[in-house]
């Protein structure tokens, strides 16, 4: 499998949670071995601006968007899941890979009950089903322990124009945020698998079987 | 608010754990890795790493303590100690690191903060407070491990701070800290209310009572040393008192 380097996030941790898992990682910036992977991670931390930028002036946006194109399974984290979709609204609009019809925004900045909360939304939530129930037993999610916990730190989220590119949610104060995107075998994690202990090495696990 | 937050800090001297009272009286615990593994496993939520020694030096030593650590643990690492430069920065995130955790270079140069936020993202960035207590209710900021005053009024710090970009403060009371007698509650309770982003409360964790009182008083995560090094707690049970005080804590 291969992991993208585009000058942004902890690439360190990835690679030795998919390591752990049993994978032979590439972490590559070549636009020819994104292209040719068989699996392909794109991590990221910071803003999302910045991660457009750094795949931008690799010259790696197109091998990336032809990689997802093919069906193969591809994951985002984070910032690199944010990526997937057309709009994200932190620090001004940015055109995004535009793979995932929707827009990233804000995390609400008040609870259900109309009072501000923390921002950025850090550390661990559970997992929940989306109002769309989507199958948790086959891709991604499948045999989790019950009310899986994950580690997230953000304060702009994915919102998909449709619901059926739901696959999990977690609850902010009352406030439902989508943490799990996919459309076939592309998927995207809000939170940190590689930093979410033995839930977060499961879905890595899960990814590599995809 | 999210789920309370338990997180083990590891104070290190050279490659050692590392123990003291109002952090100092320092006494040797052992691998840090071993203590770090055993945490991980336990279920702790997050890892602090603090080299107490670093002011000596100049920079932080933990470059090689981290890398083992994120080898195989899988949890955020917050790294702090003699941080001084967005190259620092970028060298402990390289080896596994997620967060920093800085006092003395960002009183030193507040600008540093915001350079550290804009490159990184301000989750990355810890701000990292020694509070004194010095009258009821004021409180000064100290640095080099409760021996260097600043002038700064804590409260004033964490609020300007907040507005420079530090998505995070890491609070330890310096009277409290490894007394095992409890937070220092008015403290936590000043701060937590002065700011919008998460405080961890760090510093005189004696029993799972003390949990309970300083996430009351705000705290959304606490850190908690000699506890769980010298056994006296550990994490299974800390979790289980804060989850029957009512508490959103992880399954682990």
């Amino acid at each position: 499998m291969t992991i993208v380097d585009y000058g942004i996030g902890n690439l360190f941790s990835v690679t030795r949670a998919f390591e752990t898992c049993g994978a032979t990682v590439r972490l590559t910036a070549s636009h020819e071995y994104i292209e040719d992977a068989e699996r392909l991670v794109l991590p990221g931390v910071g803003a999302f601006e910045d991660g457009m930028k750094g795949l931008r002036q690799r010259g790696q946006t197109d091998a990336v968007k032809r990689f997802i194109a093919t069906g193969r399974p591809f994951l985002g984290i984070c910032v690199g899941m944010q990526l997937l979709l057309d709009v994200g609204e932190e620090f001004g609009e940015h055109p995004g890979l535009g793979v995932i019809p929707g827009r990233v925004k804000a995390v609400p900045r008040t609870g259900a009950d109309g009072r501000p909360h923390r921002i950025p939304h850090i550390g661990w939530n559970i997992l929940v089903p989306p109002l769309n129930s989507p199958d948790w037993s086959r891709g991604l999610l499948r045999e989790l322990t019950p009310e899986p916990a994950v580690y997230f730190v953000h304060s702009f989220a994915p919102v998909p124009d449709d619901d059926q590119y739901r696959v999990a949610d977690c609850i902010y104060d009352g406030r439902r945020i989508s943490a799990v995107i996919g459309s076939g075998n592309t998927y995207g994690c809000q939170f940190h698998p590689e930093k979410s202990g033995p839930a977060g090495l499961r879905i890595v696990k899960n990814f590599l079987v995809l | 608010m999210a789920n309370l937050r338990l997180i083990a800090r590891l104070d290190i001297k050279g490659p050692n754990l590392i123990k003291g009272v109002h952090l100092e009286g320092l006494r040797v615990m052992g691998d840090p890795q071993e203590f770090a593994r055993s945490y991980y496993e336990q279920g702790a939520d997050e890892l602090i790493y603090m080299d107490i020694v670093a002011s000596l030096y100049g920079r932080n030593n933990l470059t090689d303590i981290v890398r083992r650590a994120a080898n195989d643990i899988f949890v955020p690492l917050t790294v702090g100690g003699g941080v001084r430069t967005v190259d620092d920065v970028n060298t402990l995130l390289r080896v596994g690191a997620d967060k920093v955790a800085i006092n003395t270079a960002a009183v030193a140069r507040p600008g540093l903060i915001t350079e550290v936020a804009r490159r990184y993202g301000s989750q990355c960035m810890v701000l990292s407070v020694e509070a004194k207590r010095v009258a009821a209710e004021r409180w000064e900021a100290y640095t080099d491990n409760g021996r260097e005053k600043t002038g700064l009024d804590v409260i004033e710090w964490v609020r300007r701070a907040e507005s420079l970009g530090a998505g995070e403060v890491l609070l330890t009371s310096v009277d409290q800290e490894g007394t095992r007698k409890g937070f220092d509650l008015t403290l936590v309770r000043a701060v937590t209310e002065t700011v919008t982003i998460p405080v961890i409360a760090s510093g005189g964790l004696g029993t799972v009572d003390h949990l309970v009182e300083v996430v009351k008083a705000g705290a959304d995560a606490v850190a908690i040393a000699d506890a769980l090094h010298y056994k006296r707690l550990g994490l299974r049970e800390v979790r289980a008192a804060a989850k029957s005080a009512g508490f959103g804590v992880r399954v682990a």
